[in-house]
C-alpha cells in the first residue's frame, strides 16, 4: 500500500512540474473553471435559500384571498360580499383588506400602501418600510407628502419605521389608517381591495374555494398553496434566469472540455512520446493525466463553491442583486438563511468535476496507446 | 524525504479547501441559527399584515405581487406586447395558470 501511495505521490510531483511548465495557461484554466463553478453555485445557493425563505415566510399568508375581477382586471370588492361570505359554512374568519400601489415621482419608485388594522395608527401618521425610508431619506418624526391620484396633496408624519431585518417582506410598505387610505385613494366606505379568509378545517380549503367561485362568479379565489407554488416555480432550477445562466455556464464549460478533449498540443504529445520511450507504460501516463484532471477540477470546484458560499451568505449575493433589481429603484437589503441542499451540491460536483476529468483522459489514452516514435514525430 | 515536495503542498492545499468546505457547512448551521430570529420577526409581520408576497421586484405591480397579479398582466397593454420589465424575464407565469383549461377535444365523439 505504501509503495502504491508513494508512486501516486511521485506521479503528482511529475504532474505538477508538467503543469508548472505551462503556468499561465493552466492558471488561466483554473481561474475560468473556478468562475464557472462560482457562477453556477452562486445562483444555485441563492435561489435555493430564497425559495426556502419564501416557503417559510409565506406559510403565514392568508389561506384564501378573494379578488373580484372586472373585464379580466382586478377590481374593488363592493359592499355586501363580506356579509355573503360570512354565511358560508367552514369560514372561520374573514377580513376585507385595503391595499394598493403608489408611484412616487420624487424617487421614481413604486410603494405598496396598506391598511394595518391592528397597529392603531393615528390619523395623518404612517409606518414605512426600511427600504423606503432609506430611498426617501426619512426618519421617525419627519413629514412626507404624496400627491394622490385625485391631484390633492396629502402630508403625513412618519410614526415609525418597520424593522430593517424584515425588508424581504416589507421594504416598500407604507402602513396607514383606514380613514387616511380611503381619503388618499378616494375609496368609498364598504369597498375593499380584496378579502382574506381563514378556514376552520385546512382540508376544506379547496371546497370553500369552489363554493366561493360558484357563489361569486366574478371573483377569483387564490389559495395559499397557489402562492407557495408560484414562488416555488419562480426560483426553480428549471425556470427563467436560473436556467438561462445554467445553460450558458454549461455551454462555456462544454467548450472548455471540448477544447481539452479534441486534441493535445504538440508539446503534450511530445511529452507523452518521451515518457513512453523511456519506459513508462500506458497505465502510468493515464494515471498521471488523471491526477492532472482530478487536481485541477477538484481545486476549481472547491474554490468556486467556497467563493459562491461567501458571496451569497456573507456578502448578500451582491453580484446577483443588479439582475434581480431590474429597473426597480427600491430594492430590499436582506440576508438569507443558508440552506444547503446536499443533492444540488452533489449534482454540481458531478456536472463540473467528472466531465472535465473524463475529457482530459480520452485524448491522452489515444496518444498513450500509439507508438512513441509516431507520437514524437507528430 | 524533503518536506517541500510539490505533491505534499498540492495535497495539503486540497485538504485545506476540503476542510473549508466542511467549515462552510458548520458556518451555514451557525448562520441559520443566528438569522432564525429575523425569520420569526418576518413571519409575524406576514401573519399580522396578511402579506402574500416577498418584496423582491418593486418595478411593476405584477412583479411586486406575482401571486396576486391579473391572469394576463404581463400582456396587459396589448396581447402581443413584449414584456417591458427586466424582472419579467425572471418571473414566469405561475404554473397553475396553464392548467386552468380542460381538454375538451378528446371528449368530442363526432368530429366537427
Amino acid at each position: 500500500m505504501n509503495v502504491w501511495i508513494e508512486k501516486q505521490k511521485y506521479l503528482i510531483d511529475f504532474t505538477l512540474a508538467s503543469l508548472a511548465r505551462r503556468k499561465a495557461k493552466n492558471l488561466g484554466l483554473l481561474l475560468v473553471y473556478s468562475l464557472i463553478v462560482f457562477l453556477l453555485a452562486s445562483v444555485m445557493l441563492f435561489t435555493h435559500a430564497l425559495r426556502q425563505a419564501a416557503n417559510e415566510l409565506l406559510a403565514g399568508a392568508p389561506e384564501i384571498v378573494l379578488q373580484r375581477m372586472v373585464a379580466g382586471r382586478h377590481d374593488l370588492i363592493p359592499p355586501g360580499y363580506l356579509e355573503r361570505i360570512a354565511r358560508l359554512r367552514g369560514v372561520l374568519e374573514k377580513q376585507g383588506r385595503l391595499w394598493g400601489y403608489y408611484y412616487d415621482p420624487v424617487v421614481k419608485a413604486n410603494y405598496t400602501f396598506m391598511v394595518a388594522d391592528d397597529r392603531l395608527l393615528a390619523p395623518g401618521t404612517l409606518v414605512v418600510g426600511a427600504g423606503l425610508a432609506r430611498t426617501r431619506g426619512v426618519a421617525p418624526g419627519n413629514l412626507i407628502s404624496f400627491r394622490a391620484y385625485s391631484g390633492k396633496l396629502f402630508t403625513f408624519s412618519i410614526a415609525d419605521i418597520l424593522p430593517a431585518k424584515s425588508e424581504l417582506v416589507s421594504a416598500d410598505l407604507v402602513l396607514l389608517g383606514e380613514a387616511d387610505f380611503r381619503a388618499f385613494f378616494d375609496i368609498p366606505p364598504g369597498h375593499y381591495t380584496d378579502i382574506t379568509l381563514r378556514v376552520a378545517n385546512p382540508l376544506e380549503v379547496r371546497n370553500i374555494a369552489s363554493k366561493l367561485a360558484q357563489q361569486f362568479p366574478d371573483s377569483r379565489p387564490i389559495l395559499r398553496e397557489e402562492i407557495l407554488r408560484t414562488y416555488d416555480s419562480i426560483f426553480s432550477w428549471r425556470e427563467g434566469i436560473v436556467l438561462a445562466l445554467a445553460t450558458l455556464a454549461l455551454l462555456a464549460f462544454a467548450i472548455l472540455a471540448w477544447e481539452k478533449a479534441s486534441g493535445l498540443s504538440a508539446d503534450e504529445r511530445r511529452e507523452i512520446g518521451i515518457l513512453k520511450a523511456i519506459g513508462w507504460d500506458t497505465g502510468d501516463v493515464l494515471r498521471m493525466k488523471f491526477w492532472e484532471g482530478a487536481m485541477l477540477s477538484l481545486s476549481a470546484f472547491l474554490l468556486g463553491y467556497l467563493a459562491a458560499y461567501l458571496h451569497v451568505f456573507h456578502f448578500s449575493a451582491s453580484l446577483l442583486a443588479p439582475v434581480l433589481k431590474g429597473w426597480a429603484v427600491l430594492y430590499p437589503r436582506f440576508e438569507l438563511s443558508p440552506v444547503i441542499d446536499g443533492l444540488q451540491v452533489t449534482t454540481l460536483f458531478f456536472f463540473t468535476v467528472f466531465p472535465y476529468a473524463a475529457a482530459t483522459l480520452v485524448p491522452i489514452w489515444r496518444a498513450a496507446i500509439s507508438d512513441p516514435d509516431a507520437v514524437m514525430r507528430g | 524525504m524533503p518536506v517541500s515536495r510539490p505533491s505534499h503542498l498540492a495535497l495539503g492545499l486540497l485538504c485545506c479547501c476540503s476542510a473549508l468546505f466542511a467549515v462552510s457547512l458548520v458556518d451555514a448551521a451557525r448562520l441559520r441559527q443566528q438569522r432564525a430570529g429575523s425569520g420569526q420577526e418576518m413571519l409575524a409581520l406576514v401573519r399580522q399584515l396578511q402579506l402574500t408576497d416577498l418584496c423582491l421586484f418593486t418595478e411593476a405591480r405584477y412583479t411586486r405581487h406575482p401571486s396576486q397579479a391579473d391572469l394576463h398582466s404581463a400582456f396587459q397593454d396589448h396581447p402581443l406586447a413584449l414584456e417591458h420589465f427586466p424582472s419579467g424575464s425572471l418571473l414566469l407565469p405561475p404554473a397553475t395558470l396553464s392548467g386552468h383549461h380542460e381538454r375538451l377535444d378528446r371528449e368530442t365523439e363526432v368530429p366537427d
